[in-house]
């Protein structure tokens, strides 16, 4: 049994409760907070390294035999999201010593970044339906107090619509694991791959096709899927920058993991229709999403659209549903969550100097602060995919596998959305950093604190956009990695005998 | 058994999603609890009702004969349970929150953060 899949879900576990113990004291916490993201940072790492140096790793906590007991797995796939996983966790541990204020970490912030992504990275690991839900309830629950944390009116008006939905889907997701329960008399992820061949042959048709529907709204809602996603820029934009990047980085990516874990591994009978379904649905996302973006005129508004359009390109690998478009879409959740997550924190440092997040007073950032223009400009041109940045090669791997399924309608919808992503990031550039100040630069900040806690705030967001570079310039290894992950999701037996042992 | 369950179940997901597209956030709430009744029930009914036959071996047999009411799915009610209580408990705060936040319980009426 392998220590590696353990420890990415007890490291945040131990955090979180060692940061609650210690609440007395902030600097104990901050402290704590730090720590505990690294070390699941170097956690993750060592997971990844370990599942690509032997296969798919398998774990059976308690001992009890694969079926039965409580299973984890580690496929190169969601080894690589517990990484991102962890390197978004760090990034916001840091960036939010410099941007949290007292009063939130008085009542229990950090712990409960930390209790979010243990509920993440157990999502990403967990080999059992069951334990599926329980983790998306533990990432929820974590969730909903960060968004309702600090009570302005915005948040709250955000939390009920966050929290209303949130539970829609989860009931649904619950309801269809009743089902598939009664069909299959197993809930282990493996062994329903296993199983549901055979049910999918003896049962109803409409049945089996009921059930991934019901699967596929109630993770769709939960990863912002067209026609699902109004929760998401009805309360992304409300809580602090800090907790903003944090859900817009890997809660709705949780929802993607869970679609092309289960419409890969179990939902794989009836290709043509589900699938297809999804492509469909995947242009739709893509092409609202951005279309919501270009309406918009506030810095996180727009940001958050452009979550929704993004999604589509993920679930397009999906629905293609070849080993390239699935590596290209693992390609794409890697390189999305770094940058999305990384232009948040920059809206959060504009807002730092001048006091809005809206569009039209701001301007003029470029002469006074290069540097942050310059980090901007990074994730930036990555989202609307230039290259030689990373956003430009995960959109090269969806559309030459688009091509290659000959689906010419989704790659025009998803080439015409590029542009128009890169028109609506043009426009933040032109509105905040490159047209000249509107009249009065002083307003909401005052001189003196305009720089406090920006380095701070820089440094994560350098991090961030230096790990952009690296997959930019290092696409090769790591889209081979992508490729690898693409192959073991295509080929569901690997995973299957990595849990079940083979034999059975 | 199984039809007037189904016909339980099927009438409070009605119900359910009837008081959530209402618009007091008390009824919201509500909708939100009967839902999750729902989902239990559902998962009750689909793995198959069986009356009066524990899964307990018998102190003479060494193993179970079938038939045999089936305990996973309970064990999957009971954590549902549990965890749509501390949820509900949390939206009930979350509510009152609100309420009091915002100044009213009228959902129309909390478009602020909505895309304009």
């Amino acid at each position: 049994m392998s220590l590696w899949l353990i420890l990415p879900i007890a490291i945040p576990m131990l955090t979180g409760t060692v940061a609650t113990v210690a609440y007395r004291s902030r600097a104990a916490q901050r402290a704590i907070s730090v720590a505990g993201a690294v070390a699941l940072f170097v956690a993750a790492l060592g997971l990844l390294l370990d599942v690509s140096e032997r296969g798919i790793q398998s774990a059976q906590i308690g001992n009890w035999p694969a079926p039965y007991g409580v299973t984890l797995v580690a496929d190169q796939f969601g080894a690589l999201m517990v990484l991102l996983a962890g390197i978004i966790g760090l990034a916001v541990a840091l960036y939010s010593l410099a941007s949290i204020d007292r009063e939130r970490e008085a009542f229990g912030y950090h712990p409960l970044v930390h209790f979010l992504l243990m509920g993440v990275c157990g999502a990403f690991l967990t080999g059992d339906l069951f334990n599926l839900y329980v983790w998306f309830e533990v990432m929820l629950m974590a969730s909903f107090v960060l968004m309702a944390l600090g009570g302005e009116r915005g948040q709250m008006e955000g939390a009920i619509k966050y929290v209303t939905l949130n539970l829609v889907a989860s009931t649904l997701f619950l309801a269809a694991l009743g089902i598939t329960y009664g069909l299959a008399g197993t809930l282990n992820m493996a062994d329903l791959g296993r199983k549901f061949g055979y049910v999918a042959a003896t049962q109803p048709h409409g049945v089996v096709t009921t059930l991934a529907v019901l699967f596929m709204v109630a993770f769709g809602i939960k990863a912002a899927m067209f026609p699902l996603f109004f929760w998401l820029p009805a309360s992304y934009h409300t809580p602090p920058v800090a907790v903003s990047a944090l859900f817009a980085g890997l809660l709705t990516k949780v929802g993607v993991y869970a679609l092309m874990r289960v419409f890969t591994l179990i939902f794989v009978q009836d290709a043509s229709y589900t699938h297809t379904l999804i492509l469909i649905l995947a242009g739709l996302t893509m092409l609202t999403g951005v279309l919501g973006a270009v309406a918009q005129n506030e810095f996180r508004r727009i940001l958050s659209f452009h979550i929704i359009s993004q999604i589509g390109y993920m679930i397009m690998g999906l629905g293609l549903f070849t080993s390239l478009a699935l590596a290209g879409s693992v390609f794409y959740i890697a390189h999305h969550i770094i940058v999305k997550t990384n232009l948040f924190l920059v809206s959060g440092a504009v807002e730092r100097v001048r006091g809005t997040f809206d569009l039209k007073p701001l301007g003029g950032l470029y002469r006074s602060r290069p540097v942050l223009a310059i980090l901007f400009l990074v994730p930036a041109l990555s989202l609307a995919g230039l290259p030689p940045l990373s956003g430009f090669f995960a959109k090269l791997g969806l559309v030459q596998a688009g091509l290659a399924r000959g689906q010419y309608v989704i790659v025009a919808v998803s080439l015409g959305v590029s542009l128009l992503t890169l028109f609506s990031m043009m426009k933040i550039w032109n509105e905040v950093f490159w047209k000249s100040s509107p009249g009065n630069p002083d307003d909401r900040v005052k001189a003196g604190d305009r720089s406090v806690g920006l380095r701070g705030r820089l440094i994560p967001i350098g991090i961030l956009a230096a790990i952009t570079l690296i997959i930019g310039f290092g696409a090769g290894p790591i889209f081979s990695l992508a490729l690898r992950a693409g192959e073991q999701l295509m080929n569901p037996a690997l995973y299957i005998d990595a849990v079940l042992g083979g034999g059975g | 058994m199984e039809i007037i369950l189904a016909f339980v179940v099927g009438g409070l997901f009605a119900a359910g999603i009837y008081m959530l597209l209402r618009r007091s956030l008390v009824k919201l709430l509500i909708g939100l609890g009967l839902l999750s009744h729902a989902t239990n029930l559902l998962i009750f009914t689909a793995a198959r009702l069986t009356r009066a036959r524990p899964p307990v071996i018998d102190p003479r047999e060494t193993s179970l004969a079938p038939p045999f009411a089936d305990p996973l799915p309970q064990a999957l009610i009971l954590t549902a349970i549990v965890i749509s209580f501390g949820v509900i408990a949390f939206a009930l705060v979350l509510t009152y929150r609100v309420y009091k936040t915002v100044g009213t319980d009228d959902l129309d009426q909390m478009r602020r953060t909505d895309a304009p």
